[in-house]
């Protein structure tokens, strides 16, 4: 069993709900209750979920940072966006800040939305702590430490008190760790991203994101659809409309929904999850893509359905 | 995939037949690429029927795309026309209607693109 839990979903840049934000859904939740009663707080939380994820919730604003549990005691993170901070409180909330944890963190990358969280990560601060940080990039550390660095941040990195260690991937390669079988997979990106799949006994996961799938290129296409076949969860960065990853955002290294689609049906997948959302779309922009997306899926089915959810901070998903 | 086209005066009216699928996108890459290239005499837009066009894949749109690229680098337009339902709820959901000018049939698309080319469509009609 695998179980994958998100603590930050968005694209490039944190965002919060706004004021009016909040008003909108208040006005909406208000609406659908006019002339219904309800005879005790259980009916009425029945009520608020029923309301969907843009009335009764939100999608979130943290950057990419999601845990894969797999039944070991480590824990595993991918990438290292604003959402590790929740992830940290949680961590030592449970823990205790005296017991100390392991963490391994594989990154796709090291721009700026997706390391931006790691000064916030308090565990980072706590001797005693392990952080394996896992890529493929050669400069993996260098981004970490800049970051940190005089004038941009007030704690140097050298002041963090865990064992922290880099350690460089290949594509190409098999690693086993923290009980999972990981592979990566170069993407097209600004200064390179990677892809991952983790697997762990039948089920297996592929994180992909801030990567633009053209499908172009037929043999390109095979890579990736080999890469991603008869994975049970594919969580997807779709952060574009298709037409815009073709016209104005070419070469931006971003995919859409409908690419994201196509490949996982080409691979065989069972689950699209939406990720990397991006930050100028509201709850309900983000709740008509997943809808137009399952109805891409429907129009397009030929074999076995493929489930189609869009990620949000605190969802989790079981494999 | 089966593909037609006739000229109208500065506008040609294409027909491509099907689905537009991967393996077909690069059909109609091809189909295109003459009309496309036309230089003399020039083309002021390209209409595209696709009224017999029953699915189109993000392949098949991307080609639509960098077709349009390619004449409006010419002062030039495309235009589609006729979708079914099912390419018209594909081009929504991919936003090409946003970037892609569509319109309900040919007749109605060479209105917005030639007068000139429209008499004569309605000439070869009457």
């Amino acid at each position: 069993m695998m179980r994958i839990r998100f603590w930050g979903t968005r694209g490039s840049l944190p965002v919060a709900l706004t004021a009016s934000g909040v008003r909108d859904k208040v006005i909406t939740a208000l609406r659908a209750a006019d002339g219904k009663s309800f005879a005790s707080d259980a009916d009425l939380e029945t009520f608020v979920d029923g309301l969907g994820q843009t009335v009764a919730g939100s999608y979130g604003g943290h950057t990419s940072c999601v845990e894969i549990e797999s039944g070991g005691s480590d824990y595993v993170l991918c990438d290292l966006g604003t959402g590790v901070r929740p992830f940290g409180q949680k961590a030592l909330a449970r823990h205790g800040a005296a017991a100390p944890q392991t963490y391994h963190v594989f990154m796709s990358h090291v721009h700026w939305d997706h390391i931006m969280g790691f000064p916030f990560f308090t565990p980072a601060y706590i001797p005693g702590n392990r952080i394996r940080i896992y890529g493929g990039h050669e400069e993996l550390e260098q981004a970490f430490r800049r970051q940190q660095a005089a004038p941009s941040f007030p704690v140097d990195f050298e002041a963090l008190g865990a064992d922290i260690e880099f350690v460089h991937l290949h594509p190409g390669r098999q690693y086993d760790i923290a009980g999972l079988q990981v592979n990566l997979m170069l993407q097209r990106h600004a200064g390179d991203s990677f892809g991952y799949r983790f697997s762990a006994g039948s089920r297996s996961v592929i994180y992909t994101t801030d990567s633009e799938h053209t499908l172009e290129d037929a043999k390109e296409t095979g890579i990736y659809v080999n890469f991603f076949r008869d994975a049970d969860l594919v969580i997807f960065d779709a952060m574009y409309s298709l037409a815009d990853t073709i016209s104005v955002k070419a070469d931006w290294g971003h995919s859409s929904n409908i690419v994201g689609v196509e490949l996982c049906q080409l691979a065989g997948a069972r689950q699209l999850c939406l990720f990397h959302h991006e930050p100028i779309h509201g709850d309900a922009a983000i709740e008509r893509i997943l809808a137009e997306t399952r109805r891409y899926e429907e129009i397009t089915r030929s074999g076995q359905p493929l489930l189609v959810t869009a990620a949000y901070d605190g969802m989790e998903i079981e494999l | 995939m089966d593909f037609s086209s006739q000229r109208f005066v500065d506008v040609v009216v294409a027909v491509p037949v099907g689905q537009i699928d991967h393996p077909n996108a690069e059909s109609l890459k091809q189909a295109l690429a003459p009309i496309l290239d036309a230089t003399v005499p020039p083309i002021g837009a390209l209409v595209l029927d696709f009224s017999r066009v029953t699915y189109i894949s993000s392949m098949g749109l991307r080609v639509l795309l960098v077709a349009a690229k390619q004449m409006r680098a010419c002062n030039a337009r495309i235009a589609i026309a006729s979708l079914q339902p099912v390419v018209g709820e594909i081009f929504a959901i991919a936003r090409f209607n946003h970037v892609l000018e569509v319109f309900t049939d040919v007749r109605t698309a060479l209105e917005h693109v030639s007068g000139p080319a429209l008499a004569a469509f309605d000439a070869a009609a009457a």
